[in-house]
C-alpha cells in the first residue's frame, strides 16, 4: 500500500470534524446520533490506520469493540428517543431543557 | 499509478462528500442514506489497510443494523421532517465552527511532529496476520482480549433489556369516570399514552 | 504631720466614697460628715505647715513617698507627694476656704434630695485639687488635674434635670479638653527631653536650673500655658465660665472662684524656671493676663445676673494673677490667689445667700435694697467688694496695687497703664453689684429671708481673711508669705523705675475711689431708671457687653457652621464611598452570580459545545507539550 498513512489519519480527523459539527449544529435527536456515529468511525478508522503502522493487530480489535459498543448504544439510544419522544411529543432537544438553572 | 492509490483518492473525497451531505440535507430519511454511503467508504478504507474481517463487520453491522435500525426510528416517529434552519443558540455556529477547524489543524499538527507526512506502511503485515486475518484476529481476541470480550457479551444483554424495557408501553388502568368523558374515543390509544403526551397521541375527537 | 500629708487626700476621698454610695441614708449627716473630712484635712495641712516651718528656710522641701504607682519597664512610678512652701500654701487655701464653704453648703443644699452625692462629689474635687498642689511629679499633677475637670463637670451639671446646667458641663468639659490636650503634649515633651516627670529633675533641685534649650523650654512652656488658659478660664478658653454658673452656688465659689481654676495658676508658678528660660513664654503669660483682666472686667459691666457678673470679675482677677506671674512676679501671684480666695468665696456664697432668700432669683434688676430683709448679707458682700476694689488696708489692695508698683519699677509702662484701668473697671463693677442689688428701692415682691446661721457662720470667717489676710501675712513682695514662698520662687527683684512708692499708692487710692464713684453716679438709687433702661438706649454697647464681645457667639458658629458642615460632608462621603464600596461588593458578587446560570441553560447542545471545547484544549495541550 503506497498511500501514506497520514492521509488515512488525515481523512480520519476530517471525518470527526465533521461528525462534531454535526453534533454541534442540528436540534433533531436522531441527527445528533448520526453525527456521533460518524464520530465513531472516524476513530475507528485512525485505531485500523494506527495498527497497519505497528504491524500489530491490537488496533484491529479495538475497532472490533468499539462497533460492538457502538451497536448496543445505539440500540438503547434510540429507545430513550423514542420513549422521551413519546412523552413530549418532539425530537427537538433544545426543547429538553428541564434542567436549566 | 498503483491501484491503492487510485482506490483511496476515490473514496476518501467520496466519504468526505457523503459527510457533508449527511451533515445539511434536510430530511432525515436522506440524511441516514448518506451515512450509509459513507460506511461502505469506510468499509473500503478498512481494506486497503489490510484489514479485510473489519471491512466485512463494518458493512454487516454499521451499514446493515444500526444505520436499519435508525431508519425504522426515523420513520416510526415521523420526524423526518427537516430542521428548521435558524440556529437559535448565541454562538453557537461559529463555536463549533472554529472547534471542527482546530481539530484538524491539531491532527494536522500532531502527525507533522510524529509520524510525519511522508511515511508508508511498512510491508510485512503478513507476518502479523498468520493464517489470515479473521484466524489471527480470534487468536488475539480469545487469548489477550478474552476479558474485555466477555463483558461486551453482557453488555450486549444488557443493552438489549434496557430497550425492551424502555420501548415498553404500558397500559394505566382507566378510571369509570374517563371512560364516560372519553366516550367515542379511541380507549386503547388513550390508557397507551402516557400522561403527559400531548392529546394528538391519545387519539379522540375531544 | 509632714508624713502624714498623703492622709490629707485619702480623709475627703474616703469620705467622698461613703457619700457617693450611703449618702442617700445619711442626709443631713452626708454634709457635717464632708465637712468633717474637710476640716480633719485642714488639720493635716496645719500641722504640716507647721512642720515646714520648723525647718530652717534652706530645708523646706519635703518629699514624703506614699506608694509605688506604675511600674513600666525600665520606670517606674512612685507615689510621691511634695511638701514645700508653694504646695503647703495652697493646700491650706483648699482645705481652709473649702472647709468654710463645705460648712456653708450643708445649709445651701438643705432642701436637696440628692445630699450624698452633692457632698461626695465636693470632697472627690477637693482629694484631687489637693493631689494636684501636692504633687511631686507630673503625673500625678496631672491626675489631680483631670480630676478636678472631670468633678466640675459633674457638679456644674449637679442639677442634670436642668438643660442649660447639662449643657453649661459639657461646654466647660470640652473646652478645658483644649486645654488639657496642651497640656498632655507639654508633658511628652518633659518626658522626652527630659526622661522623667520628676520636679526635682525638671524644675531643678536646689535651686539648679534644669539643662534645656530656648526653644525645647519655649515649647514646653507655651504647651503648659495652653492647659493653664484652658482651666483658669483666660482667653481664648473662657468661655465656659460664665455658662458655668448654672451649677449650685457653693460649686461656683469653691471651684470657679477659690480653687479649681487657680490650678492654672499654680501650674505657671510651679515652672516658672521654664518659663523664665524662655523670655517669649513668660511675655505670652503676662499679656494673655493683662487682656483678660481687661476683657472680663468691661464684661462683667455687661452682666445682669449676679454671678455671671461675679464670673467675669474672677476671670479678670486670674488675668492679674498671670499678669504678676508673667512679669516675673511669682510670689505676689500667689498672694494674690490667697486673697482672691477670701473674697471671692465671699462674695459668691453672700450672692448665694440671695438666691437662697429670694427663691433663686439673681438678676440685680429684680433685686434692689435687700440691705433691709438681708443685713448681715449686705454687710459681708460689702467687705467682699471692699476687699476685691482693693482699697487699702484690705487684702486686695496690697496684692494688686503690689502687681501695678512693681510693673511700674520695672518700666513696663504698659503693664501699669493698662493694669491700672483694670483695677478702677474692678473697682467699678464690683460696687456697680453692691449699688444696684442692695441699696436704693426694692424691686422684688414679697419678703427676702436671711440666711440661717449655719450659712453666716462661715461667711463672717472669710470676711475676717478678706479684711485682715492682706495685712497679717502682709501679702506685699517682701512681706510674710513671699519670703516664705522664696525657696520655691524666687526672689521679686524690685526695680527702681518710674515713680516712688507713695505716688503709685496715692495713684492707685484715687483710681479704686474713681472707680466706686462712677458706679455710684450710674448706679446710685435715684438712677436706677437710667441703668435698668440701658439696653433700651443703647442696645448695641449693651449687647456687645452682655455678651462679652461675642466671643462665644463666634466660637458656637465656627462649631456650628463649620463642625456640622465637615460632619455632614464626612457622613456623606462615609454613606456614599464607604457604604457604596461594602455594598457595592455585595451587589458585584450578586452580579456576579448571576452570570453562572447563564451556563445552566439547560440545552444539551451547549454541553456537547463544552464537552468538545474541552477536549480541543486538551488535545492542544497535548500536542503543545509534545
Amino acid at each position: 500500500m503506497r498511500t501514506p498513512i497520514a492521509y488515512f489519519l488525515l481523512l480520519s480527523a476530517i471525518l470527526f470534524a465533521l461528525g462534531s459539527a454535526s453534533v454541534l449544529l442540528r436540534r433533531n435527536a436522531l441527527r445528533i446520533f448520526m453525527g456521533v456515529e460518524l464520530q465513531l468511525n472516524a476513530v475507528n478508522l485512525t485505531l485500523v490506520a494506527f495498527s497497519r503502522m505497528h504491524l500489530e493487530l491490537d488496533g484491529q480489535i479495538l475497532a472490533f469493540f468499539s462497533m460492538v459498543v457502538a451497536a448496543a448504544e445505539v440500540v438503547v439510544g434510540l429507545a430513550i428517543i423514542v420513549a422521551v419522544f413519546r412523552r413530549t411529543g418532539t425530537a427537538d432537544v433544545d426543547r429538553a431543557d428541564v434542567l436549566r438553572g | 499509478m498503483p491501484l491503492d492509490n487510485v482506490v483511496f483518492w476515490v473514496f476518501a473525497p467520496l466519504s468526505i462528500a457523503t459527510a457533508i451531505g449527511m451533515m445539511v440535507v434536510r430530511n432525515a430519511v436522506h440524511a441516514a442514506l448518506f451515512l450509509v454511503v459513507n460506511f461502505f467508504t469506510i468499509a473500503v478504507m478498512y481494506l486497503l489497510l489490510d484489514a479485510p474481517f473489519l471491512f466485512a463487520v463494518q458493512i454487516v453491522v454499521y451499514a446493515g443494523a444500526i444505520m436499519v435500525l435508525f431508519l425504522f426510528v426515523i420513520m416510526l416517529l415521523g420526524v423526518d421532517r427537516g430542521d428548521p434552519l435558524g440556529e437559535r443558540l448565541f454562538g453557537q455556529r461559529t463555536t463549533a465552527v472554529i472547534l471542527a477547524v482546530a481539530i484538524v489543524a491539531e491532527v494536522a499538527t500532531a502527525i507533522r511532529a510524529g509520524v510525519g507526512f511522508a511515511t508508508r506502511a511498512p510491508e510485512g503485515f503478513e507476518a502479523a496476520n498468520p493464517g489470515g486475518n479473521p484466524s489471527a484476529l480470534a487468536d488475539v481476541l480469545f487469548r489477550d482480549y478474552f476479558f474485555p470480550f466477555e463483558v461486551t457479551s453482557i453488555l450486549l444483554i444488557v443493552a438489549a433489556v434496557a430497550a425492551m424495557v424502555l420501548a415498553l408501553r404500558r397500559s394505566r388502568s382507566v378510571t369509570q369516570r374517563e371512560i364516560e368523558e372519553h366516550e367515542g374515543d379511541d380507549l386503547e390509544a388513550y390508557a397507551m399514552a402516557p400522561p403527559g403526551a400531548p392529546e394528538s397521541m391519545r387519539g379522540g375527537t375531544r | 504631720m509632714i508624713d502624714l500629708i498623703g492622709l490629707a487626700i485619702a480623709i475627703p476621698l474616703v469620705a467622698a466614697g461613703v457619700n457617693m454610695l450611703v449618702g442617700a441614708r445619711l442626709g443631713r449627716y452626708a454634709g457635717w460628715l464632708a465637712t468633717g473630712a474637710m476640716a480633719a484635712s485642714f488639720a493635716i495641712a496645719l500641722g504640716a505647715l507647721l512642720d515646714l516651718l520648723s525647718l530652717p528656710a534652706g530645708d523646706r522641701t519635703q518629699v514624703v513617698t506614699v506608694a509605688e504607682w506604675i511600674r513600666a519597664g525600665a520606670a517606674t512610678v512612685t507615689l510621691d507627694l511634695r511638701v514645700d512652701p508653694l504646695s503647703i500654701t495652697m493646700a491650706m487655701v483648699v482645705t481652709g476656704v473649702g472647709s468654710l464653704i463645705h460648712l456653708y453648703a450643708i445649709g445651701y443644699m438643705e432642701h436637696d434630695p440628692r445630699p450624698g452625692r452633692f457632698f461626695g462629689y465636693m470632697n472627690l474635687f477637693c482629694a484631687f485639687m489637693l493631689a494636684l498642689v501636692l504633687a511631686n511629679d507630673f503625673v500625678l499633677l496631672y491626675l489631680g488635674w483631670e480630676g478636678v475637670g472631670l468633678c466640675s463637670y459633674l457638679l456644674i451639671g449637679f442639677w442634670s434635670d436642668r438643660p442649660e446646667a447639662a449643657s453649661a458641663a459639657k461646654k466647660a468639659f470640652i473646652t478645658t479638653r483644649v486645654g488639657d490636650v496642651m497640656l498632655l503634649l507639654g508633658l511628652f515633651a518633659i518626658w522626652t527631653h527630659f526622661g522623667s516627670f520628676d520636679f526635682d529633675t525638671v524644675l531643678g533641685a536646689d535651686g539648679s536650673l534644669p539643662e534645656i534649650a530656648t526653644g525645647t523650654a519655649t515649647a514646653i512652656s507655651l504647651l503648659m500655658l495652653g492647659g493653664a488658659v484652658g482651666k483658669s478660664a483666660q482667653l481664648p478658653l473662657h468661655v465656659w465660665l460664665p455658662d458655668a454658673m448654672a451649677g449650685p452656688t457653693p460649686v461656683s465659689a469653691l471651684i470657679h472662684a477659690a480653687t479649681m481654676v487657680t490650678a492654672g495658676v499654680y501650674l505657671v508658678v510651679r515652672t516658672h524656671v521654664l518659663f523664665e528660660i524662655s523670655e517669649i513664654a513668660l511675655t505670652v503669660v503676662a499679656v494673655i493676663g493683662l487682656a483678660g483682666a481687661l476683657y472680663a472686667g468691661f464684661a462683667s459691666l455687661g452682666q445682669y445676673d449676679m454671678k455671671r457678673a461675679l464670673a467675669y470679675s474672677t476671670m479678670s482677677q486670674l488675668g492679674f494673677m498671670f499678669l504678676a506671674a508673667g512679669l516675673g512676679f511669682s510670689a505676689v501671684a500667689i498672694s494674690l490667689l490667697v486673697a482672691h480666695a477670701f473674697y471671692k468665696a465671699l462674695l459668691f456664697l453672700t450672692s448665694g445667700n440671695v438666691m437662697h432668700g429670694l427663691h433663686d432669683e439673681i438678676d440685680v434688676r429684680r433685686l434692689g435694697g435687700l440691705v433691709r430683709d438681708m443685713p448681715w448679707t449686705a454687710a459681708l458682700f460689702a467687705v467682699g467688694a471692699l476687699a476685691l476694689s482693693g482699697l487699702p488696708p484690705f487684702s486686695g489692695y496690697f496684692t494688686k496695687d503690689a502687681i501695678l508698683e512693681l510693673a511700674s519699677h520695672d518700666g513696663e509702662v504698659w503693664a501699669y497703664v493698662l493694669g491700672s484701668l483694670g483695677a478702677l473697671v474692678s473697682a467699678w463693677y464690683i460696687a456697680r453689684l453692691f449699688f444696684t442689688a442692695f441699696i436704693g428701692d426694692r424691686r422684688y415682691e414679697g419678703r427676702a429671708h436671711e440666711a440661717s446661721t449655719l450659712m453666716r457662720a462661715p461667711l463672717v470667717v472669710l470676711a475676717i481673711g478678706a479684711l485682715f489676710a492682706g495685712m497679717w501675712l502682709a501679702l506685699t513682695p517682701d512681706g510674710r508669705l513671699a519670703t516664705f514662698l522664696e525657696p520655691v520662687v524666687g526672689t521679686v527683684a524690685e526695680g527702681h523705675a518710674g515713680p516712688s512708692a507713695q505716688v503709685l499708692v496715692a495713684i492707685s487710692v484715687v483710681l479704686t475711689l474713681l472707680g466706686i464713684a462712677i458706679a455710684w453716679r450710674l448706679y446710685r438709687p435715684a438712677a436706677a431708671e437710667r441703668w435698668i433702661s440701658f439696653p433700651e438706649r443703647e442696645p448695641g454697647l449693651a449687647g456687645a457687653l452682655g455678651h462679652a464681645f461675642y466671643i462665644d457667639d463666634l466660637y458656637a458658629w465656627i462649631v456650628g457652621t463649620v463642625g456640622l458642615r465637615g460632619a455632614a460632608a464626612l457622613e456623606g462621603f462615609d454613606r456614599i464611598v464607604v457604604d457604596g464600596a461594602v455594598n457595592g461588593v455585595g451587589r458585584l458578587a450578586v452580579r456576579l452570580s448571576g452570570l453562572a446560570p447563564i451556563w445552566q441553560s439547560g440545552k444539551v447542545r451547549r454541553y456537547a459545545l463544552s464537552f468538545l471545547a474541552g477536549g480541543v484544549a486538551l488535545l492542544v495541550f497535548a500536542v503543545v507539550r509534545v
